[in-house]
């Protein structure tokens, strides 16, 4: 061999040697040095961990009746991932997919797009690892025709699961307080601690009203299962299991066939209105448990059918639902809608002026005008009608005894800060008593989102005055001293807008100008009147029971104050009420009412709003002696209280007590007990209260619910 | 059986008694004093079937738990690897008992053989795997794949090329060289378009080695070097990678940038070897390999498998059985009586080596994944058979050594 050969064979020697040295080291670092970090990676591939959602409690009325509940349907759903491996995108199987369920192929791809930023509704909103829902209910055979030619239909399955069932007509006239349930969110997901694993989407969470609020109790606990699994995803084995509790059953005061029948009643009356030439097109209703502050029904026109939301809810309907041109019936009137309370608002006038000194048994001048800084201030409808008792000035709805009242009280109220220049400001003494019967905040109800309405505190003029002069509204560029109705306002408010004037303080005296309230704060407010002064938070939930029957949680009303006024001087106001009903401003609307069987005591508020028709309201409660019920109607745009919100409220008042010719939902206006959820996981309707014939079989054993998706994506190889 | 045919006739209706006598001539010749066993390297020949059927075992592990799962006998690879390591012993034994001369004789005819093969994986006779025209089909559901013997093809005819020498010169001049790299060139082009990444390399090594180890003067290597350069400066600014070569390559730069793909291998690979461990799970206890996790797991991938079920002490002893069969390959090298037997022997350290430092490498993520088994370890009939006619290629040289030098 020539010596160069055996030199570079020597040096191949040492490179191969070093190369093998490489290997070793390497495989002993890997292996013996952070083997303990590929032995976790190793595990965390192998193990899945799969999601298992609860099935969701079921919201019952206040007999146990079913309003939402889950029922087991044959659900088509859809595999994104396997669609998207078929070649085109899955279009073929799409399209042999919508020609077996007859709907659209157009309108089916679009079902399963996934939501992004620039895909709009309809697509599909949550995770692309869930299958997603198609169809629910399809008929046997469309699911065995999918199940058994999976060649034809790759990525489709077929399973029986819980769809989301509505009791109806109880579900669409509740739309609002029930809420809706869509895919959870990723914000949602973290702030509520939920296992992150990328199927976790197919959890649906309540994402308005009572929904919403009891969300974590109605959804249970998820269970999960560990699942060991290959490289290609195929499950091998269950590691660990942890079943799945399901959601407490959520007991609510409505009473159903008063929810109805006050939607019903509230409906015609807006129609009524309608075809009577009014421009009304919304409108709220509460009824109110006087001595307990529970909802037995919360109405509000226009409502809507709360199934467009299975399954991922459509553009249109979305629009329809959150738009102004479809009359926004996402919106609860009831607790969001904020109007002028008219009339019913003397109540709290008269307390205001009695704590302020006036007698309550004196005598007062109810003259056709009252002059107040140049401004005359006429009663509504009425000549002079001389010196009355303020009971007097309730029953015929006398606004210049008001007038009077609120002027007097407020040349003597703080005049230095009239002009406000501060939030501290001391509120005025009318608008303390007001907010002190609950007005001008949120009443706290269940309920995710509420108005507060409005009470015009010093304090609230001045941020109204600081908001909108030069931002918001921007009432010193858009006034004109000369311009139309609203820009000489503007222009009025630039300049005065902090300024608390004895009109003002006039006109909110009758529940009008700044003064708004929503339909359930009236309601409560009428009940602490009612009940001797107690102001209540008003609660829809009863109580929480879990699907084994225990009692979880009983929600009680808390207590949010009591009205600052004598119990006589209440009294006084309840008679005064009574007499409304009899000899006032309501004797109309009830002529012919079997007042002697139930004695109704009620004010009337017709609110005129500058441009608009009157707000018509109308705020009751019953028995007069001993009451239990509050039943408060709102009608904005429609006319008097008298005309349109009195009738729709005695109806209400009908259907609670079974008078002229209807079935007593609450016989004698007693409310039912709780109902109780017996061994086999029926709900037993209190005593009593036996379910109308004809009703809607409820109650099975697991009777549950959960989303369109109730199962878990299947496990993925996922890194 | 052409030649077995006349002398059955010959012997007239006793073909059992021809057969023994056959077989006992054969026993005979290769226990006679100087024949291929009588004068094997046993330590080589120990670490190959050592190396062979520790990965018979981990073949069987690596396999039988998917077989089974899929409702088929999970002995099928361990059977079809044990007949592959007969049928390669077989092989072995006869290049061994032949004379390195006469090897170098058939050199070009083995060339012209392994070229033809490699054309012939490029016509519709040859099947795609994973993207690579890499296989002829032979019928009965065997497969052979050319391009594992044109590396011994290209071992033989490189080491006869630069060891002939013209009368008088000590180190083969710019002819051979040229030659020797000229006709490299043919099988490294066709390998190249099946295109087979990881063999190219193989080949574009041993002929350099060969080269370089024949004795050529330093400064042609040098400018052979500048040549190498520019080649792959070429290749690089004319795309002439395709794209999943360059995938790859990337994707060893970048494992995370594409986890499904390459990366996806290579990231499982590395996983399964680090979980391993220092004992490993054991053979046929691994959920990581009966879950399939690794791609070609019994193929390509088998170290990550022995990583996983042997742990740090079987990577360990493999490696370790390679390094000595390489210890033992070169020092024949060293001691060749001749030019050719040295290159020869180089030639197929070279091939090891390198081959089983990228299979290697690729599976602890320190070198790109190319498609090529593990010497005696990966499962495959075609790689087996070139493996063992290697080792006796070696055992051939090792028989002519030179018993004065060392």
């Amino acid at each position: 061999m020539i010596p160069a050969s055996r030199r570079r064979l020597v040096a191949l020697c040492l490179a191969i040697a070093a190369l093998f040295a490489t290997l070793a080291v390497r495989v002993w670092y890997l292996q013996v040095r952070s083997g303990s970090q590929y032995v976790a990676l190793a595990t965390s591939e192998r193990v899945r961990e799969v999601i298992e959602p609860a099935v969701r409690g079921p919201i019952v009325d206040d007999t146990g009746q079913p309003i939402v509940a889950s029922r087991p349907a044959l659900v088509i759903s859809v595999s994104l991932p396997a669609l998207w491996a078929q070649p085109g995108g899955g279009a073929a199987v799409l399209g042999r997919l919508a020609r077996l369920l007859h709907v659209g192929a157009a309108a089916l791809r679009r079902e399963v797009r996934v939501c992004t930023a620039t895909v709009g509704r309809p697509c599909w909103p949550g995770s692309p690892y869930q299958p997603v829902p198609v169809a629910q209910h399809v008929p046997a055979r469309i699911a065995l025709q999918v199940m058994e030619d999976q060649r034809l239909y790759p990525g489709v399955t077929a399973a029986v699961q819980p769809v989301t069932w509505y009791r109806q007509p109880v579900a669409t006239d509740l739309a609002q307080v029930v809420g809706y349930l869509q895919p959870i969110t990723a914000g949602q997901q973290r702030s509520e601690g939920l296992p992150v694993t990328g199927f976790a989407g197919v959890d649906l969470a309540g994402q308005a009203g009572l929904e919403a609020e009891y969300d974590r109790q109605l959804r249970g606990v998820p269970g999960s299962r560990e699942l060991a699994v290959d490289a290609a995803g195929q499950v091998t084995g269950t590691v660990a299991s942890v079943p799945p509790r399901p959601g407490d059953y959520l007991v609510t005061s409505i009473n159903s066939a008063v929810q109805v029948d006050a939607e019903q009643a509230l409906a015609a009356a807006i129609r009524q209105g309608q075809a009577a030439g009014n421009p009304a097109h919304e409108g709220g209703a509460a009824v109110v448990m006087t001595t307990t502050g529970r909802v037995v029904a919360m109405a509000s026109y226009p409502t809507y059918d709360p199934r467009v939301w299975d399954g991922g809810i459509s553009q249109a309907e979305f629009r329809r639902l959150f738009g102004v041109a479809g009359g926004e019936p996402i919106l609860n009137r009831a607790t969001q809608g904020q109007y002028a309370p008219g009339s019913t608002w003397k109540v709290t006038s008269v307390a205001a002026a009695v704590a302020a000194g006036y007698p309550l048994h004196g005598s007062y001048n109810c003259p056709a005008a009252v002059t107040i800084g140049g401004h005359s201030y006429i009663n509504d409808g009425n000549p002079s009608l001389g010196p009355m008792s303020l009971r007097q000035a309730l029953v015929i709805s006398c606004d210049t005894v008001f007038y009077e009242l609120a002027y007097q009280i407020f040349r003597h109220d703080h005049p230095g800060a009239n002009v406000v220049t501060s939030p501290g400001a001391p509120p005025q003494e009318m608008q303390k008593m007001e907010v002190a019967w609950g007005f001008g905040r949120p009443t706290g109800v269940d309920l995710p989102a509420e108005s507060p309405g409005s009470v015009p505190t010093r304090r609230w003029l001045y941020y109204l005055w600081k908001d909108n002069a030069h931002r918001g509204q921007d009432w010193c560029r858009y006034g004109r001293q000369n311009g139309t109705y609203v820009q000489r306002v503007e222009w009025d408010n630039c300049r005065y807008g902090n300024i608390w004037t004895g009109g003002q303080a006039a006109i909110a005296a009758i529940g009008q100008g700044y003064v708004t309230v929503t339909p359930l704060q009236l309601a409560r407010a009428y009940a602490a009147l009612a009940n001797g002064g107690t102001l209540y938070s008003p609660r829809i939930g009863e109580a929480l029971i879990s699907p084994s029957g225990r009692v979880v949680r009983r929600i009680t009303p808390p207590v949010a104050g009591h009205l600052p006024v004598a119990g006589s001087t209440l009294a006084y106001i309840r008679s005064a009420l009574a007499g409304v009903v009899t000899s006032g401003t309501a004797a109309g609307t009830f002529a012919g009412f079997p007042l002697r069987k139930v004695c109704v005591a009620a004010k009337t508020g017709t609110a005129q709003v500058a441009g608009v028709q009157s707000t018509s309201v109308f705020a009751s409660f019953a028995p007069c002696e001993h009451p239990r019920l509050v039943v408060v109607v709102m009608i904005p745009n429609s006319g008097y209280g008298a005309d349109v919100s009195g009738p729709c409220a005695r109806r209400i008042w009908d259907a609670i007590f079974g008078l002229e010719g209807r079935r007593a939902a609450l016989p004698g206006g007693v409310i039912p007990g709780l109902p109780r959820l017996d061994r086999a996981g029926r709900m037993v309707p209190p005593p009593g209260f036996a379910p109308a014939p004809g009703g809607t079989g409820h109650g099975r054993a697991g009777h549950g619910r959960s989303g369109p998706a109730g199962r878990a994506g299947r496990p993925g190889r996922h890194r | 059986m052409s030649w077995a045919g006349p002398a059955l006739g010959r012997r007239g209706g006793a073909p059992g008694a021809a057969l023994r006598r056959a077989g006992a001539r054969a026993a005979r010749r290769l226990l006679a004093r100087g024949s291929a066993l009588r004068q094997a390297d046993w330590l080589l020949l120990g670490a190959a079937g050592a190396l062979s059927l520790l990965g018979t075992l981990v073949i069987w592990s690596a396999t039988g738990p998917l077989l089974a799962q899929q409702g088929a006998s999970q002995d099928t690879f361990l059977l079809k690897q044990l007949l592959n390591v007969a049928l390669g012993l077989i092989l072995m034994l006869v290049v061994a008992s032949m004379d390195p001369r006469r090897i170098r004789l058939y050199a070009p005819l083995l060339y012209g053989l392994s070229c033809l093969g490699l054309l012939a994986v490029l016509t519709p006779a040859g099947s795609v795997v994973n993207g690579a025209r890499s296989w002829i089909s032979v019928g009965g559901g065997f497969q052979v794949e050319p391009s594992e013997y044109a590396k011994l093809s290209v071992i033989v005819l490189g080491a006869m090329i630069l060891s002939d020498l013209a009368p008088g010169r000590a180190r083969p001049g710019a002819r051979p060289v040229a030659l020797a790299a000229g006709l490299a060139a043919v099988p490294i082009a066709l390998v190249a378009a099946e295109p087979s990444l990881g063999v190219t390399i193989v080949l574009l090594l041993l002929v350099v080695g060969q080269v370089v180890l024949s004795g050529v003067r330093l400064r042609w290597l040098a400018g052979m070097a500048a040549a190498a350069g520019l080649g792959v400066a070429g290749v690089l600014r004319l795309h002439l990678l395709k794209a999943y070569q360059a995938s790859r390559l990337t994707s060893f730069l970048n494992p995370a940038a594409d986890p499904r793909g390459t990366g996806y291998s290579a990231a499982q690979a590395k996983i399964a070897i680090g979980s391993g461990g220092l004992h490993g799970t054991g053979l046929f206890h691994s959920q990581l390999i009966a879950g399939n996790f690794v791609p070609e797991q019994q193929t390509d991938f088998i170290f990550a498998v022995v990583g996983n079920e042997l742990g740090f002490i079987g990577s360990l002893a493999v490696i370790g059985l390679l390094a000595l069969l390489l210890v033992r390959a070169l020092r024949i090298a060293a001691r060749a009586q001749d030019q050719f037997g040295m290159l020869v022997a180089a030639g197929v350290a070279i091939w090891f080596a390198v081959q089983s430092f990228v299979n290697i490498g690729m599976t602890i993520g320190i070198m790109p994944v190319t498609g090529l088994p593990l010497p005696f370890v990966s499962y495959g009939g075609s790689a087996m058979f070139a493996d063992m006619i290697g080792i006796g290629l070696l055992q051939s040289v090792h028989r002519r050594r030179c018993v004065f030098r060392d």
